[in-house]
């Protein structure tokens, strides 16, 4: 019990510095944590998200655009193809699925995305994972006379739908509410979570928006773009040399995963930079562990050289001040846990927001388990220097005077 | 029990120059005697009583405790030596001021063969009238009962050896004859060796064997005027 006792009595004597130190281990543990964390599972979560297509067919232009557009529902459409241009990829041999989608109109903020049916009966998100609708409620009818609209489980909760509803759609990708459509959709379902954009769009029939009214009668039969299932990867190559090489007219954003790695290595910087700070906290805190620990020690010299005086090796000392600054490099770590949720749900909670793609807080991660062991690690070793000073201390010196 | 030969110790003064503190012949201890030692402040006893303990290396000489040559020994074997087989009880008590009473008692004991044995040293504290102060800090306490733990820790470990260093210094006479009390009689049960120091002719007068720490400190004579 003498080591637990030394190092408990003295975080206890100290206990105003041994707060501030732990408080800012758990401030660089958490953000440590929570920016590992937000980089690898939103890479994560944004790849298996466009896993579900393997290219995107949309007018000429960035393929960023054209695959933000189409699958994440951000961005402005890079602007229409002609329903032929859909027809044609739909039949080619290489293709085992296509379905259009077509974007232009709002309700309040929340996309409306025009799309077949066979977008939720044909597609899976991931092998074995269908889009389901929750209870009560159903598919819209492919009859665009009926104005059905499908709401994805985000934009649904946010707007307060629920089947038997009915709303009109307003004009543009931003909402103004000067800008109503006359059509009245009524809501025939709700699809339950996919943890993906799609929570955060209402689906109407691809007709359906095409033939809103105050829309270019001409561009009428239009869509914005294709997503495309491929039957074999190495049709793609083809299909991207026919689009982008040989033609001008279109392009082929192909593969998916591939566009959205560049996205992240666009970015990647900003998490350089996040990585930087978070690093530069920790060495802070265990700059702050070494200074508090070795500012004390002139206060605790006289206990050291009792303790000393009353048997303590020089080596109990030494590994009580090390063992003192890991415990609060532990007591750092686990606020640092609390600081690690309570930013990932933050973040968690705005990603989701913005893009519909949610981050699994609770799952395990190995940098929660080697962030906070190298942090008391680091503690540690920014207690080695006190140590030493303490291992110097002169015991009759320190004691009572000479007589 | 205690053997000292040609002990001695200098320490270098602000000016220069080498100045001896202690410069002992002989002094020997058999176990269970119980030794006083007068001294005038400043005459070297506390340098005397730190090098028996260890806690000061000698520039020459021998101390032999139970039949163990401390000053043969690195610092680490010191530490282990004095922790087996001495009590100190300092003179400005030196309670480790964050610690509760039993907590100051069973640390001095977990450094020692002993180990921690609280109910041990709640007996020892009992025995001290410090019954129900055991989780009262030293700041909460008399002089008299900081000056009775003190002892308490000293003793706890059944040490062969007591050294107390005016122990009574800071006591009013009714507590300092009380603390002397207690002192001897818990090393005539140990039959542990006690040396004594003080100025105080009250606490000497008790002690059948007297010495002269001016007589025996040859460094002294040496810088008398």
């Amino acid at each position: 019990m003498t080591l637990p006792l030394i190092i408990y009595r003295s975080l206890r004597q100290h206990a105003l510095s041994t707060v501030v130190t732990a408080g800012s281990i758990a401030l660089a543990c958490g953000l440590l944590m929570s920016v590992w964390t937000v980089k690898t599972q939103s890479q994560a979560a944004f790849a298996s998200t466009g896993s579900a297509f393997d290219a995107v067919l949309g007018a000429r232009g960035s393929k960023l655009q054209l695959v933000l557009n189409a699958i994440f529902h951000l961005e402005a459409s890079p602007g229409n193809l002609a329903y032929s241009d859909y027809l044609f990829i739909k039949r080619h041999p290489a293709v085992k699925t296509a379905i259009p989608i077509a974007v232009g109109d709002n309700l309040r903020g929340y996309r409306l995305v025009g799309t077949l049916p066979e977008l939720f009966t044909d597609v899976e998100l991931a092998p074995g994972k269908k889009i389901t609708v929750q209870p009560g409620g159903r598919f819209f009818s492919a009859d665009p006379a009926a104005k059905e609209a499908v709401a994805g489980s985000f934009a649904a909760e946010k707007l307060g739908l629920k089947p038997g509803d009915t709303f009109h759609p307003f004009h543009g990708l931003t909402y103004d509410e000067k800008n109503q459509h006359a059509e009245t959709y009524t809501v025939a379902g709700v699809l339950a979570p996919t943890n993906t954009p799609m929570d955060r769009v209402i689906w109407i029939p691809l007709r359906g928006l095409q033939t809103m009214s105050g829309h270019d009668p001409r561009a009428a039969t239009d869509v914005s773009a294709v997503l495309v299932q491929l039957r074999a990867p190495t049709a793609g190559f083809m299909l991207d040399l026919m689009y982008n090489k040989q033609g001008n007219r279109l392009t082929f954003a192909y593969p998916v995963g591939t566009i959205i790695a560049e996205l992240f290595s666009k970015i990647s910087w900003f998490d350089r930079v996040l990585e930087l700070v978070a690093y530069l906290v920790a060495l802070v805190a265990a700059g702050s562990v070494l200074a508090s620990i070795y500012n004390s020690m002139s206060a605790r010299q006289r206990d050291l050289a009792i303790l000393r005086a009353l048997g303590a090796r020089r080596r109990t000392i030494f590994g009580a001040v090390v063992s003192e600054a890991a415990v609060i490099g532990v007591l750092g770590a686990l606020a640092g846990y609390v600081i690690y949720f309570v930013l990932l749900g933050v973040v968690t909670g705005i990603i989701r927001a913005q893009t519909g793609v949610v981050l699994e807080v609770w799952r395990w991660q190995p940098v929660l388990g080697l962030c906070p062991l190298a942090m008391v690690a680091l503690c540690a070793l920014g207690g080695v220097v006190p140590a030493f000073k303490a291992y110097r201390t002169p015991v009759a010196q320190t004691l009572a005077p000479v007589s | 029990m205690l053997e000292v030969a040609d002990l001695k110790k200098s320490f270098r003064s602000p000016e220069g120059d080498c100045v001896e503190i202690v410069n002992v012949a002989a002094f020997a201890l058999a176990a269970g005697e119980q030794v006083a030692l007068r001294g005038e402040s400043g005459s070297g006893k506390t340098t005397f009583l730190h090098l028996i303990a260890g806690i000061l290396a000698a520039d020459a000489g021998r101390v032999s405790i139970d039949g163990a040559e401390m000053t043969v020994l690195g610092e680490s074997r010191r530490d282990r030596l004095r922790a087996d087989k001495l009590g100190y009880i300092f003179q400005t008590f030196n309670l480790l001021q964050g610690y509760t009473v039993l907590e100051n008692v069973v640390l001095g004991m977990s450094f020692g063969p002993c180990g921690a044995d609280r109910a041990h040293a709640e007996a020892v504290l009992g025995r001290m009238g410090l019954g129900h102060r055991l989780h009262h800090f030293p700041r909460q306490l008399s002089t008299g009962q900081q000056q009775r733990v003190a002892v308490a820790r000293a003793l706890a470990n059944r040490p062969r050896l007591v050294l107390a260093d005016e122990p009574t210094g800071n006591l009013d006479r009714r507590h300092a004859r009380e603390a002397l009390t207690l002192i001897r009689e818990v090393c005539r049960e140990n039959n542990a060796a006690l040396l004594l120091v003080s100025h105080d002719e009250e606490v000497l007068a008790q002690f059948e064997q007297r010495r002269d720490f001016a007589e025996l400190n040859q460094a002294m004579k040496e810088t008398a005027p």
